[in-house]
């Protein structure tokens, strides 16, 4: 908030173009401010700075009490359906996460729902109706990352009463047990386990479960994990964070086992840094790399209320 | 960079050209033998009469005169430019002794002026006896009037006319408007809004075209989005029934355009990536209560195949193929989905359809030819049950979807007259089926390609290329034609005039590499990275007019975008298509020759029709608004730095915001 923006208040609470940026609009936060100017205002040009900005903000904030209108927003686009992930009714991590950040920022949160399937960076943020993704691949191009906030794993999941404790894509045992697996796509597109299978020649004891789901029911990808407890499978292998979170909840004792290799060479990666996605040159990235920093502590203790797996290496 | 250099090759190969002189048979391509498929059809269908001990053939060998005389028989039709109708109807004898041929069946001579179904006939010729607008005249074609549908996706549907009301179709939320063509200036009548789940947008597959409507018995029936199909009173606007037929929550859309069979609505669903186990529905045209359902996947009880099924190929013998060919249960997300064409032979009572590549699972993780995907049925349209079967792309790699249009004609083939089935297929090759058993008659490929060498007419498989076969983490370069094909969804026209097909279509080829991390549903996954670009000659499309006697191109016109428009010929002898950057185009379905265009407001990518209205004269009529899959990047704001969106159909056409923007409109011409 270092160019609070006085006559924003004539447009609080109204969709401007996105390429701007600043998914906060009109009245600037004095509380979250405050700690930026402090740190300006060892210089002189910081404490000039600080003199106009507080002027601005000043003028902002009557001209939004006149207004009645305290609009500040965090924008949101999220899945209404996707537990672990995020709901329509706030309760999944994604969701926490997204009331962590705009709390920071002084903001509330506004979502904008989306099914998070083919196309919807481009009816969500490109389509500047929301200027957020909270989780998303640290290297997926479809949008600007920042920092990393957690790294997960795919992990086998199996009933633990069934003692199979597999550890590795080149276990022997993989030739014959029924395993399930996410599927998402066709031709080249798959999960990485898919294609690590493939490589090792086990096909045809493979059992496809789709990304996607039934979506009129609630959380949809989440049939994998009964499969595992239900014993359709012998195992499962499973994007982490669905995997800890349904566990919690099987009808039977589950076990979580990250896979081995994390990167099977030449490129097939197991493990995904997350970051939280923005539109290309939005200026809210630097400030939610920020939060990421500050907020450390608060994200990972989210992380293990919901038994989201971390998988080891430091986050690029 | 291969790619980069044929993209900017790309940007300088406007070109035109044609064959001035009318039917001189053009020589022998060289890119067929360089593709393994050695010399033309004619070539090979003379090898394949002479007594094989396995050939099909043998047992009706002819002569090789009697096949030429054939043959030159057509084209000296075809040469007759003031020919008669019925002169020229070489292509298309009368059958005896069946009276009244139905409407649209492949001996029907008739012309009411009218566009009741997309494929303007059941034979899907898309052909039109109307003569007031000939090749002569046409340059004086003059704009009529204009509507504006207020929808800005891509708009693929073909206008319908009946009764001297229009109807049109918009891309999502599926709007139907009815215009007054008896009044100036063709005012609306009534617009019917099917209030479609907006939700159907984010959950279902793909994009939210539409490609039609189709009329029967005083109703306009057509798809939305969210799965349903309606019935709409063509006089009130007035909803007749509703049905829902596909369920978007499972990924299913609903794009395209049905036919009506007798008291059948015949339609199918979308979505193969999304798990979707293909079918083709049959709903009752009264009620829309559900008459029968058959699926392109399982066990032959559900996919109707039964006594009836006759196996023109051994592959396709033996019990539950729609089980068997595939891995454990992988068949109950196998994809072959229908949204496609249908075609209709009355005499035959037979229905003909594709079915799309298979899916989700990446193609090492599928052994086996994957039936029933990728290929084509017939159908009893009464019952469902398949007759026979044949399959493009067995085991399909690249998402050759197998479900473009099939135009029914009957061609002096081998000395005999053939009932056969002419199919511009995705993999590159124009494919002449005989339609009443399903036997491949030739294949011969109308652009590059790469992907496979050739199909082999005793096996009826297409001979593998092996090394362009993907695999993970390795970049296969020069795949042609790319994911879309050498022709999509864009239906041909077939003139029995000029004995050609037209062929609009994309020149596009692609590599395939590597690795990149996607997420969907909050998962990552493993995406590869298609990129598509300009194929052999540097332009990204062509309009291409076929013979399908000789198996070569009589002409061809290169565009500078893929054309992503259906077609439509006449007796005037005038071929009408569009281009992506909003050209309407008009030319000479002898030579080629451009004899008009109009710059439209947006790309078009729709179905030109011609009718004659209540004054007696012939109109051209036709959608603009750029979109669908070609068209996604204008349509869908798509980054032009992305490459690799749109499957990879963006970088193909990164230029395309440059030459046109959103906007669906309808554009109507006459003299």
């Amino acid at each position: 908030m270092r160019e609070p923006r006085v006559r924003e208040c004539v447009s609080a609470g109204v969709r401007e173009p996105a390429s701007r940026g600043a998914a906060l609009r009109a009245r600037p936060p004095l509380r979250s401010a405050l700690p930026h100017f402090r740190t300006h205002a060892r210089s002189r040009a910081g404490a000039a700075k600080l003199a106009l900005a507080l002027l601005a903000a000043l003028g902002a904030a009557a001209c939004a009490r006149a207004e009645a209108e305290p609009a500040r927003e965090l924008k949101v686009c999220a899945d209404p359906n996707n537990l672990p992930f995020s709901n329509a009714k706030g309760e999944g991590f994604e969701n926490r996460i997204a009331e962590l950040v705009a709390r920071d920022l002084g903001a509330r949160v506004r979502y904008t729902w989306w099914a998070q399937r083919r196309g919807f960076f481009r009816n969500t943020l490109k389509a500047g109706t929301c200027d957020v993704v909270i989780g998303m691949p640290a290297t997926l191009e479809l949008a600007a990352a920042t920092r990393p906030y957690y790294r997960s794993t795919y992990v086998f999941l199996t009933r633990r009463d069934r003692g199979l404790d597999l550890r590795s894509f080149d276990d022997p045992r993989l030739k014959t047990l029924r395993i399930g697996v996410q599927i998402v796509g066709d031709d080249g597109f798959n999960t990485p386990p898919v294609h690590a299978l493939t490589r090792r020649g086990v096909v045809g004891n493979l059992r496809g479960y789709t990304v996607y789901g039934d979506y009129s029911r609630p959380n949809p990808p989440a049939a994998i994990v009964e499969a595992v407890a239900d014993g359709e499978v012998d195992v499962a292998i499973v994007w982490g964070p669905l995997a800890g979170w349904f566990a919690k909840q099987a009808k039977a004792p589950l076990s979580i086992v990250p896979v081995r290799p994390q990167i099977d060479p030449p490129f097939l990666p197991f493990v995904f840094d997350i970051s939280m996605g923005t539109r290309r040159g939005d200026t809210l990235t630097t400030r939610l790399n920020d939060i990421i920093v500050r907020r450390r502590g608060e994200i990972e203790r989210i992380l293990d209320d919901y038994g989201v797996p971390r998988a080891e290496g430091r986050r690029r | 960079m291969v790619h980069l250099m044929r993209y900017a090759r790309a940007q300088t190969g406007r070109s035109f050209y044609s064959r001035p002189e009318c039917c001189r048979v053009p020589p022998p391509r060289s890119r067929s033998q360089a593709n393994g498929v050695e010399g033309s059809t004619l070539l090979r269908l003379v090898d394949s009469v002479h007594p094989t001990p396995s050939g099909s053939f043998a047992g009706r060998a002819r002569p090789l005169a009697r096949l030429t005389a054939a043959a030159l028989l057509v084209l000296l039709a075809a040469c007759d430019g003031g020919a008669k109708e019925n002169r020229s109807q070489g292509t298309a004898p009368r059958t005896g002794g069946v009276g009244t041929p139905a409407p649209g069946s492949v001996s029907d001579t008739t012309e009411d002026g009218q566009w009741t179904m997309p494929a303007k006939n059941y034979a899907s010729t898309r052909y039109s006896r109307l003569t007031q607008i000939t090749a002569q005249n046409v340059a004086g074609l003059k704009l009529a009037f204009t509507f504006s549908t207020g929808v800005n996706r891509g708009h693929e549907a073909a206008p319908l006319v009946v009764n001297n009301t229009m109807y049109i179709v918009t891309p999502f939320p599926n709007l139907l408007y009815a215009l007054d063509l008896t009044k100036p200036g063709a005012p609306m009548k009534w617009k019917y809004d099917p209030h479609p789940a907006s939700a159907a947008q984010g959950v279902a597959c793909c994009d939210v075209v539409n490609r039609g409507a189709a009329y029967a018995d005083g109703k306009i029936v057509y798809n939305t989005l969210d799965g349903h199909t309606v019935a709409v009173d063509a006089e009130t606007g007035r909803e007749v029934w509703k049905a829902r037929v596909a369920d978007y929550n499972r990924g299913e859309s609903f794009t395209m355009a049905p036919l009506v069979v007798k008291n059948h609505v015949l339609v199918g669903n979308s979505g193969g990536e999304f798990g979707v186990r293909g079918w083709v529905t049959a709903l009752d045209l009264a009620t829309g209560r559900l008459a029968w359902r058959a699926y392109s996947t399982g066990p032959d009880s559900e996919v109707l195949i039964g006594p009836g099924f006759r196996a023109q190929y051994p592959q396709y013998q033996g019990k539950d193929l729609g089980v068997t060919s595939w891995p454990p249960d992988a068949w109950k997300i196998g994809g072959g989905t229908m949204w496609g064409w249908i075609s209709y032979d009355p005499e035959l009572n037979l229905i003909y359809h594709g079915t799309a590549n298979p899916g989700p699972w990446n193609a090492e993780q599928r052994p086996g030819d994957n039936l029933w995907t990728a290929g084509i049925f017939a159908r009893d349209p009464d019952t469902g049950q398949a007759r026979w079967f044949y399959q493009w792309s067995p085991h399909d790699l690249w998402d050759y979807d197998g479900i473009n249009e099939q135009v029914l004609v009957d061609l002096p083939i081998g000395g005999q007259t053939r009932k056969v089935l002419l199919r511009a297929e995705r993999d590159g090759y124009v494919y002449v089926l005989d339609r009443t058993n399903g036997q491949v008659l030739s294949a011969d490929p109308f652009i590059d390609v790469t992907s496979t060498l050739g199909i082999d007419l005793k096996t009826g498989r297409p001979r593998e290329n092996v090394a362009k076969h993907p695999e993970l983490g390795k970049v296969m370069r020069d795949i042609c034609p790319a994911a879309p094909g050498a022709k999509d969804w864009q239906p041909t026209a077939w003139s029995p005039r000029t004995g050609l097909l037209y062929i609009p279509h994309q020149n596009l080829c692609m590599d395939f590499e590597g690795v990149e991390a996607s997420y969907i549903a909050g998962t990552p996954y493993v995406g590869a990275n298609v990129k598509m670009y300009a194929g052999h000659g540097g332009n990204r499309g062509a309009f291409t007019a076929w013979d399908p006697i000789h198996g070569r191109i009589a002409w061809e016109i290169k565009e500078f975008f893929p054309v992503w428009s259906g077609s439509v010929a006449t007796a005037g002898d005038v071929v009408f298509y569009g281009t992506m950057d909003g050209w309407f185009k008009a030319v000479d379905a002898r030579n080629g020759r451009l004899l008009w265009q109009f710059k439209c407001g947006s790309g078009i990518i729709g179905q030109p029709i011609t009718y004659r209205g209540p004054d007696g004269k012939q109109y051209v009529a036709v959608l603009a608004g750029i979109g669908g899959w070609a068209g996604a990047i204008v349509a869908g704001d798509l980054d032009p730095r992305d490459s690799t969106a749109a499957l990879g159909f963006v970088n193909a056409v990164k230029d395309l915001p440059q030459a046109t923007t959103k906007g669906g409109m309808l554009y109507v011409f006459s003299l």
